[in-house]
């Protein structure tokens, strides 16, 4: 097997953790590729900011309407119990607890449970969408990311180095490596590569790893 | 009560410079291009309304819509969660030259502030931002253990929207998610001009169906073949 979990199979990991008719906002780009690889019999109901509750996969080419896209203005579909609202009532539901999961990538996550991924410092134009709002008020805030940035730096680390999108916001994360709770300011793991050590996984890591309980094998089968 | 206008130069006649204006539209879904388009023609014929600040999600895409507004030379500032698009170079540009201003906010907390406009609500707090570089210099309060940033209204002085329906008392009806920021936008205004696919006379919308009600519209002009802004960006369009 591989050395790391690619993209889709980290999405698959998050999608075994989304219970059956969960309300859940997929963050757009990666974090999108969740809701594909959800556990058979199970049917999460999908919230888009711009005010889509229970929308379907993507119509063919050709076949779209663009008075019906998601927040990453991509065309979708709707499933029979959908429904449309206003921005303010999507925040709503957003900020008012109403939303089971949220799932957003990141630059950086902090053993506090602190998320950066809006914004990769002062140069450039800042545009920060919906990412604040989605990391307040869902039950759980997960993030999915490669455990490392592409030059090999942890991006699970002590404390955020990049402007942060929420502080204290996220409560597990997914990676490439391993599935890490975030639990009273610590990176608690769960689950991780059953090749990789600890200590190749701490190695790795730019925060202490607890190991209060077992740690499971995170394996993950060959998915797209 | 008969709120239509004869056509959309009527429909955007008043426009002052300088104003604060709100645009509806998520990306292209609700986008009023056609109205858009008109303030544009008034423009290059008048040298009027420049120096807009403008209120939409986005800064515009492509040639077309906000984008043009932009490139025409109109707006002085815009207020946006996210003034990126597939092409954003109208804005982009225009920014990187500190030829146009900006105000990013969080894109829940820019519909509540908008919707606080709406309902004569000054002020409010939200968790969003709080400990984040937009939170700074907002006052912060503390409310069952949690900390929040304290947000101020957001009013205009006039809106531009798209609807579906509209009848002549101004009651609108939108198209899927073409709705999102637009009633909203419509309350937050003092003065709201509405394209509408289709108008309609009084009591033939039900009124069970009626998204804005026609207290917060002042103008309906009756725009039946809307382009969408998604086509339009796919034909390679650009208006000036």
């Amino acid at each position: 097997m591989s050395d790391k979990l690619s993209n889709a199979q980290i999405a698959w990991r998050a999608a075994q953790d989304i219970e059956n008719e969960a309300y859940v906002n997929l963050g757009i780009g990666f974090p999108e590729m969740v809701a594909k690889f959800q556990p058979p019999g199970r049917q999460a109901i999908f919230h888009t900011e711009n005010g889509i509750l229970n929308f379907g996969e993507s119509p063919a080419e050709g076949e779209e309407d663009w008075d019906l896209i998601n927040a990453g203005k991509k065309a979708v579909t709707l499933k029979p119990g959908a429904s449309f609202f206003n921005h303010a009532d999507s925040f709503a539901m957003v900020r008012g607890g109403h939303l089971d999961v949220a799932i957003l990538g990141a630059y950086e996550v902090a053993e506090t449970g602190d998320l950066a991924n809006w914004s990769t410092g002062p140069r450039g134009i800042p545009a920060v969408g919906g990412a604040m709002d989605l990391v307040h008020g869902a039950k759980r805030v997960a993030v999915i990311t490669d455990h490392v940035t592409k030059d090999g730096r942890p991006k699970l680390v002590k404390r955020c180095t990049l402007p942060l999108t929420g502080v204290g916001c996220v409560t597990r994360v997914y990676t490439s490596l391993a599935v890490i709770d975030i639990e009273g300011g610590c990176f608690v793991l769960r689950e991780k590569l059953p090749g990789l050590s600890l200590e190749q996984l701490q190695a790795v890591t730019g925060a202490e790893l607890l190991t209060p309980g077992p740690v499971a094998d995170l394996v993950a089968p060959e998915v797209v | 009560m008969d709120k239509t206008v004869a056509d959309l130069g009527a429909a955007v006649a008043g426009i002052e410079d300088g104003i604060v204006l709100m645009i509806g539209g998520f990306g292209g879904a609700g986008a009023p291009i056609e109205l858009i388009h008109a303030l544009i023609d008034r423009f290059n014929a008048t040298g009027s309304p420049g120096n807009l600040t403008v209120v939409n999600n986005n800064a515009g895409n492509g040639r077309i819509g906000i984008a043009a507004m932009i490139d025409a030379g109109m707006v002085a500032k815009m207020i946006c969660s996210f003034p990126r698009s597939a092409d954003p170079r109208a804005f982009t540009e225009k920014y990187l030259a500190g030829q146009i201003g900006l105000e990013v906010v969080p894109q829940g907390t820019l519909a509540e502030r908008i919707r606080a406009g709406g309902a004569g609500i000054p002020a409010f707090y939200t968790p969003t931002s709080f400990g984040t570089d937009l939170a700074k210099g907002k006052p912060v309060a503390e409310f069952e253990g949690r900390s929040y940033v304290q947000e101020r209204w957001l009013k205009a002085d006039a809106a531009l929207i798209k609807a579906e329906l509209a009848d002549r008392h101004g009651n609108l009806t939108y198209r899927k998610a073409a709705r999102n920021f637009s009633p909203l936008m419509a309350a937050a205004a003092k003065l709201t001009i509405v394209q509408a696919a289709k108008v309609v006379e009084p009591g033939d919308i039900d009124p069970e169906a009626v998204v804005t009600p026609g207290i917060f519209v002042n103008r309906v002009v009756e725009v039946a073949d809307a382009r969408q802004e998604e086509a339009l960006m796919r034909e390679g369009a650009a208006y000036a």
